[in-house]
């Protein structure tokens, strides 16, 4: 690995850890944190106790997990930035010669991060409140599913994030994807029971492969590895474009003067 | 030996809209044509009332923003072209509460940007202490930044935007809203940057401060330079000549048009003071205006009327209401 490399692997690292110590530093954010999961898991279990299926509930409570995830990626990512707006950092680390997009990437993998605690603790929610016990069929399988999504929905945050660094309303965009996400992503709900038409765009999402990889690593119900590979295809594909209109991005918000409002 | 800073006619437009829903495109020139050169170690002041574009001047030669037109270099660099190379080699501080990471301790905010400003690894600590030490937040490093006051964040920016060493600073208005105490320590420091070698460019809109701490100065007015010089030069230009200051109660514009118009007048400008204005009347040396004022405020309920030689800041008054 050259110098280079390792020097910005290492401002990769120091920025996710300085993003996620003010993510977490404020106690609202942290009570709404705490209070997501609970409600999601709670949600999914009265939504689907009627059915009286036990494979019902696992699949809503491992959905109720990722739904967590991705809020706690989709809109804190939009926020964030926009904090830099309001505190002027926007501009300062635009300046800075680190490359812009790394620094974005630090600070929705920071944002996904907290999505590690939703999940652990909808699925506990699940356990100890409504006896909803989460089989573990192919535990490999489920230790690198869960990680994969979970970056690889910070990855699409990063992608949604280009864009809030040129548009200073855009963060509503992350609070705008958040629902149909949801429902897209077939988090609660199988995608078969929407149009035809929506599954093109659910394939471009990588929570909707999280989430199936998730669910067949957690219920032995297939295997899990083409949708691990999908979820990793994914993250890359949003990096290498989140990179490449980067610097587009930042050249048309110097030239529009865009950085400095908020 | 080429400049360190070089502004060669410099232009930028601002693009905005009005209305609500007939929207109308609208264009503000912010800066017109600003031209100047800063040597190598030298102290440049640009000096300016709000508005004047002084800072769209230093963010284009920070690469925050591209030119309409004209050119910009950084240690012979062009700032749109070479935009990586030049900000690895300039520091940045502005003056206000913003800037810092609210959330941080002032030590995680310095790690943070050092991180971001290339600073080695192995040397993080050991300079980060050090300018620590050079702005006086030792002790108070572990504390968040909300808590600091506007004179410890002042000192913070400074520290952050020398992190690097950068041999070229942009100080964009470091002392605005900091106490006197404050404001004397920030200058102090400022003069020490340019003891220690730095290039520095100073954006301020006070003039004593530009007075005492600048090798030369730009004056800025409505977006292009109106006057450049050592503060020696711009004195010397008002040197002769006498200022008369009138304590008025309630005066209308078309009374300052009135004295505007008194021949050997050059700057009329009326500053707010408690429940009165004074009306502050420039005239050059041929004339001394006191009677030709006091007729042409006829009707007008007058205090106390005084009579004394100019200063510098009457020549910056003067250059930039002249404009």
């Amino acid at each position: 690995m050259s110098a280079r490399a390792i020097r910005l692997a290492r401002t990769g690292a120091v920025g996710w850890w300085m993003n996620l110590k003010m993510v977490s530093q404020s106690a609202f954010d942290g009570l709404l944190a705490i209070l997501w999961p609970l409600f999601f898991g709670t949600v999914a279990f009265f939504m689907f106790r009627a059915g009286g299926d036990p494979e019902t509930l696992v699949y809503a409570s491992l959905g109720a997990a990722v739904m967590g995830v991705w809020t706690a990626t989709s809109v804190p990512a939009g926020s964030a930035l926009q904090r830099h707006r309001w505190n002027g950092t926007l501009e300062l680390v635009v300046a800075a010669p680190t490359p812009f997009s790394l620094t974005l990437l630090s600070l929705t993998t920071a944002t996904s991060t907290v999505g590690i605690y939703c999940m652990t603790a909808t699925l506990l929610w699940g356990r100890f409140a409504f006896g909803i016990d989460v089989p573990f069929e192919d535990p490999v399988a489920l230790a690198v599913a869960i990680p994969t999504t979970i970056v690889s929905i910070g990855l699409l945050g990063f992608l949604l994030a280009v864009a809030f660094a040129r548009y200073r309303t855009a963060w509503t965009l992350g609070a705008m994807l958040e629902y149909p996400v949801w429902l897209v992503g077939g988090f609660l709900v199988p995608l078969s029971l929407f149009p035809d038409w929506v599954r093109p765009i659910s394939w471009l999402l990588a929570p909707t492969w999280g989430m199936n990889a998730i669910r067949d690593a957690a219920t032995g119900a297939g295997s899990a590895w083409p949708d691990i590979a999908m979820c990793v295809a994914l993250g890359a594909g949003y990096t290498t474009a989140g990179v490449l209109v980067t610097n587009r991005v930042l050249a048309a918000a110097r030239r529009r003067a865009t950085l400095s409002l908020t | 030996m080429p400049p360190v800073v070089e502004a060669i006619d410099l232009h930028r437009t601002y693009k905005t809209t009005t209305g609500t829903f007939r929207r109308r495109s609208l264009e503000v020139e912010a800066v017109r044509g600003v031209s100047f050169e800063i040597a190598e170690g030298e102290l440049f002041g640009l000096l300016g009332p709000n508005g004047a574009g002084k800072t769209t001047t230093i963010k284009m030669l920070i690469t925050l923003l591209i030119p309409t037109a004209g050119q910009a270099r950084v240690l012979g660099r062009d700032v749109v072209e070479d935009a990586h190379w030049v900000r690895e080699r300039i520091g940045y501080v502005f003056g206000g509460d913003r800037g810092l990471y609210e959330r941080l301790s002032a030590l995680d905010n310095l790690r943070y940007f050092a991180e971001l400003y290339g600073v080695e690894p192995k040397q993080q600590r050991a300079r980060i202490h050090e300018l620590l030490e050079l702005v006086g937040l030792e002790g108070r490093e572990k504390e968040r930044v909300e808590g600091y006051s506007r004179g410890m964040r002042q000192r913070l920016h400074i520290a952050r935007g020398l992190l690097h060493d950068p041999p070229v600073l942009f100080l964009d208005e470091p002392t605005i809203g900091v106490d006197p105490v404050g404001a004397r320590e920030l200058r102090s420091m400022i003069a020490g940057l340019k003891a220690a070698g730095k290039t520095v460019l100073l954006t301020t809109h006070y003039m004593f401060e530009a007075d005492a701490l600048c090798d030369r100065i730009a004056v800025v007015a409505k977006g292009k330079i109106v006057a450049e010089g050592t503060p020696r030069d711009l004195k010397a230009s008002v040197a002769e000549g006498v200022v008369v200051e009138i304590e008025v109660y309630g005066i209308e514009e078309e009374k300052v048009e009135a004295l505007r118009a008194i021949p050997g007048v050059t700057s009329v400008a009326v500053e707010d003071r408690d429940q009165a204005q004074v009306v502050v009347v420039q005239a050059d040396t041929e004339t001394e205006p006191t009677h030709a004022v006091l007729a042409r405020l006829d009707g007008v309920s007058l205090g106390r009327v005084t009579t004394r030689e100019p200063t510098l800041e009457d020549a910056y008054v003067a250059l930039v209401t002249q404009e």
